[in-house]
């Protein structure tokens, strides 16, 4: 019995201490207790203010510039095989649930010539499905295997880009993850502790942001009519005309005839960045990947002296001329002003993702809320849990310390299982640890009305707080089990604030287990291991 | 002190009349439900766009309607006074639609049309009562130094931080006279000067904006309701486990039954479903659950001691053994969230309001749903067997409780 109970006061101060480590670590002075426990328990976004988004990655705009590349070779491929064809597009469907009917039409090519143009295609395309409408036309369509690797690794490549955008605001704790269950899932979510304005972020971000840069056939032309009379009122095969995005100068609109496929595309610009030349003038540095920056130098090398475009969602940003060779890294030149040179470094590297992104959901809470919530919060739970322990105090007299020690002791260890676990505290979370607490307060209720109950029986003391315990634990596991199995399915099948909720209820209810039964029978045990011949009990 | 020492009402007795008012309530919630065309959902479950202004004094509602309706803004734009216990000259204003380019698009409208209506854009001054710790810092970095109060970029970005955080203290992130930040840890003259001369005081605070998809609050509602479903059906299967199947569904049927009745009352008090509100109603069930529990465990260890007794004084006794730790329990438990809805706040005020309903309908659901659901089942199956076989009729019932493990009593 003796060692028994010294046995379990050991436990019992050795989780204690591990508990408070977890919450305040080791302080040295007072300031460093509040601090340490503000970094410690980490608090959600709605009760400290932050921005949370969810965004869904527009896989179809991947899908439309693969096709577009596809296009693209299977022209160079065509002319060197000396193959002939009418005309070649493709559909250009909006809706992210028609990204499967991304379609290729090749039609005009002739009879005598079909079975080397199809030789082909399946010798080097066989990313895509060849079928023959007749006899000169056909389409193409990605296969389905491929169109699910490119939607994965899209989305996987946006949230790269994101998150190293993100990184730009230097926070300490972001989040960017794939939202929603795994699977055909093109959705992000971006939670930003701290940053309460959501157009910075947006801004930062980038919302369609589908880049291209293209050769610039002629231009400028102070309006769509005057390029298309200069063209004779037809514009050329294989081009369109864009408009130049305003600068802060007023200089009148201006317009560009630009080639319809890009020569490098937002996909295979890997980074870029504002600098200074030699001498001091602002320009853009920027990089491309491999596989781009070969396709670049061979078309530069061809046209020196030519213009090139940056066209982001059909707008251009910056026109410049080809001066030299460029394979995978280069610099734009004799910008304007360090702020010009900043956003077209912003617009390259936006251009990186690999689709655009549409906003599903933009929340910011400003820290004021948070701030209101959680003062507001406090107050009302202190006041509460006040409350709760007067009337203890006073109805179970010395007996309802123990409870009280218990309710103190559960709420330590959730608050260090919320620390050691890395968990957030959120709103709902808070409505779990309320109830934690409900299921506490009866524990103890259970156990002392039992005990109260086996005493009226003329059972000696020792003997009605064994057996009050002993009665009352079937009913607190079965209370605490039923809960548990439905905070498992809460956790499985819920989104968001409902596992929140469910997960501090199952760490709570854990230590209520351990606090209530455990600590409070140690604490009666330990009253009483002194006196064998106990009369009375302060309950 | 002890308040109910052996007592012996006849709850189950008494069931009629809370039955009947169970099913009055109910049917008055649904059918509140049902005349309004649904229940009023929040932002979370319907989607929208929605800001939460904060104004310095009495908010022109007017005005604020008028210089939204001028706007890009597409649909209609709702502008509601948000009152309540501690939130004052707080305004909602909302638009709802089913595109979520649009709705971006008018969030973004939204905030603009306040500032140009409230603000003072053409000043080239950063409104300091809706800007960010980055903004500040990047507006204070020169004109401090050429104030004579030079520091470094890290002292710098503190100094924003804490003027930021002391607003939002202490004048929930509405001042009207920077005079209010000379008590800033850090705070001089020369700085409040600097903010006088590089920042003006717009008369009202965005404290939040919202804008969720109607595709993502369609699939946060689904997946909801689904969660606790899947959750009820699990409890359901424990308790069949350690009791017996009627006790389960029993206690399940309560549960129903007090959510159903707190959403009925949520619709009769027209108030807003929200995602804080499902936590509350998951809450509600968890803790009816466990009132309903208490009550059955104590019903199971009395029907092991005493067979022979008829099912409905036994279900009594137990009510009345557990009656002590009902009131204590469950009134601990309300003053607590009583505390919550006086004292909580507007955030916590729909998660208050749907645990005040529910501890009330839940403690009582335990006595008078839970439990005759039990009764009656019981009742039922005896006398189907009572004509040809009365004894083993009882008998069949008391086994059936004993296949439950014995090992309540030690």
């Amino acid at each position: 019995m003796k060692t028994n109970l010294t046995a379990r006061t050991v436990i019992i101060v050795a989780t204690i201490l591990v508990c408070v480590y977890g919450i305040i670590d080791f302080p040295t002075s007072l300031a460093q207790v509040k601090q340490n426990f503000q970094s410690n328990i980490r608090l959600g976004l709605d009760l400290r203010g932050g921005s949370h988004l969810i965004l869904e990655v527009q896989v179809q705009d991947a899908v439309k510039a693969d096709a577009d590349q596809t296009m693209e070779r299977m022209k160079e491929d065509l002319k060197k095989q000396n193959i002939n064809w009418g005309t070649m597009d493709r559909t250009d469907p909006q809706d992210i649930k028609d990204a499967d009917k991304v379609e290729i039409a090749v039609k005009g090519v002739t009879a005598s010539e079909g079975s080397s143009f199809r030789a082909l295609i399946a010798d080097r395309y066989s990313t895509y499905i060849l079928t023959q409408v007749n006899s000169t036309d056909y389409t193409m369509r990605i296969r389905p295997s491929e169109l699910e690797a490119l939607k994965v690794d899209t989305v996987k490549r946006a949230i790269d880009t994101i998150g190293n955008r993100i990184d730009q605001l230097g926070l300490a704790e972001k989040a960017v993850q794939q939202y929603g269950a795994a699977g055909a899932n093109n959705e992000i979510l971006v939670q930003l502790p701290g940053v309460d304005d959501p157009q910075r972020v947006q801004d930062l971000i980038g919302t369609a942001a589908v880049l291209e840069i293209t050769d610039v056939k002629d231009g400028p032309f102070a309006s769509r009519d005057a390029a298309i009379a200069q063209h004779g009122g037809v514009l050329p095969l294989g081009s369109k005309l864009v408009k130049m995005l305003p600068r802060g100068g007023a200089e009148g609109e201006q317009w560009y005839l630009v080639g319809k496929s890009p020569v490098i595309t937002g996909r295979e610009m890997r980074n870029a960045r504002a600098g200074q030349d030699e001498y001091r003038k602002w320009e853009t540095n920027f990089t491309l990947s491999q596989d781009g920056g070969k396709r670049f130098a061979s078309y530069t090398e061809r046209n020196i002296g030519n213009k090139l475009a940056v066209v982001l969602d059909d707008k251009i940003v910056s026109v410049a001329t080809i001066q030299s060779k460029i394979e995978d890294s280069g610099r734009i030149m004799g910008l304007g002003s360090e702020e010009e040179a900043v956003d077209l470094s912003r617009y390259l590297r936006s251009g990186s993702l690999p689709a655009g992104v549409k906003y599903l959901e933009v929340r910011s809470i400003g820290p004021s809320l948070g701030a209101d919530s959680i003062r507001e919060g406090l107050q009302a739970g202190i006041a509460g849990l006040a409350a709760v322990i007067i009337v203890m105090l006073f109805y179970y007299k010395r007996s309802g310390v123990n409870a009280v020690l218990a309710l103190i002791l559960n709420t330590v260890v959730l608050l260090a299982a919320v620390s050691y676990f890395h968990a957030v505290l959120t709103l709902p979370g808070i409505a779990g640890v309320i109830l934690t607490i409900g299921m506490a307060v009866d524990s103890n209720v259970l156990i002392f009305e039992r005990i109260r109950e086996e005493l009226r029986t003329g059972k000696g003391v020792i003997s009605a707080v064994d057996t009050g315990f002993n009665k009352a634990w079937w009913t607190i596991v079965d209370t605490h089990v039923t809960t548990i199995v439905s905070c498992a399915f809460l956790f499985l099948f819920g989104e968001g604030p409902v596992k929140g909720f469910a997960v501090t209820l199952v760490i709570g209810l854990g230590a209520n287990m351990f606090t209530a039964v455990f600590v409070s029978k140690t604490i009666f045990d330990y009253e009483l291991s002194g006196h064998r011949q106990l009369e009375t009990l302060s309950i | 002190m002890e308040l109910f020492k052996n007592t012996d009402y006849d709850f189950l007795g008494k069931k009629w009349p809370f039955i009947f008012a169970s099913l009055v309530l109910s049917v008055a919630g649904l059918g509140s439900i049902a005349l309004k065309g649904g229940l009023k959902y929040g932002i979370d479950f319907k989607g929208g766009a929605l800001m939460t202004v904060k104004f310095a004094s009495e908010p022109p509602l007017d005005k604020i309607r008028a210089a939204m309706s001028h706007s890009e803004i597409k649909g209609d734009v709702s502008v509601q006074n948000f009152t309540g216990a501690t939130a004052q000259n707080e305004v909602e204003i909302g638009t709802e639609l089913q595109e979520e380019r649009q709705l971006n698009i008018n969030r973004q409208a939204m905030e603009s049309v306040l500032v140009n209506t409230f603000g003072q854009p053409g000043s080239g001054k950063l409104d300091f009562n809706n800007t960010s710790k980055e903004a500040l810092a990047d507006r204070l970095r020169e004109p401090l130094a050429r104030a004579g109060v030079p520091m470094a970029e890290q002292q710098l970005q503190k100094l924003t931080a804490d003027l930021l955080d002391f607003a939002n203290d202490r004048y929930s992130g509405l001042i009207t006279d920077f005079g209010q930040l000379s008590s800033t840890p850090g705070v001089n003259p020369g700085i409040i000067n600097t903010l006088r001369q590089e920042c003006y005081l717009a008369p009202y605070h965005v404290i939040q904006t919202q804008m969720v998809g109607p595709k993502v609050g369609a699939e946060l509602r689904t997946k909801a309701v689904l969660a606790t479903l899947y959750a009820l059906a699990g409890m359901l299967a424990y308790i069949a486990f350690r009791f017996e199947w009627i006790y389960g569904l029993g206690a399940v049927i309560a549960c129903f039954h007090d959510t159903i009745i707190t959403i009925g009352l949520f619709s009769l008090f027209n108030k807003e479903m929200s995602m804080t509100v499902i936590a509350a109603l998951l809450t509600l069930v968890g803790y009816s659950m466990n009132d309903t529990i208490v009550i059955f465990d104590r019903i199971r260890e009395n029907l092991k001691m005493n067979r022979r007794e008829p099912l409905e004084r036994v279900m009594n006794k137990a009510v009345n053994q557990t009656l002590s730790r009902t009131i204590m329990t469950s009134g601990l438990t309300f003053l607590t969230v009583i505390a919550l809805f006086v004292w909580g706040g507007p955030v916590l005020h729909g998660f208050s309001f749907a645990l005040v309903c529910g501890i009330i309908v839940g403690t009582y659901s335990s006595v008078f749903v839970a439990s005759p659901i039990v009764l009656f089942w019981h009742n039922y199956a005896d006398q189907r067997k009572r004509p040809s076989r009365p004894v083993l009729a009882t008998a069949a019932r008391t086994e059936n409780v004993r296949k439950s493990p014995t090992r309540a009593v030690k």
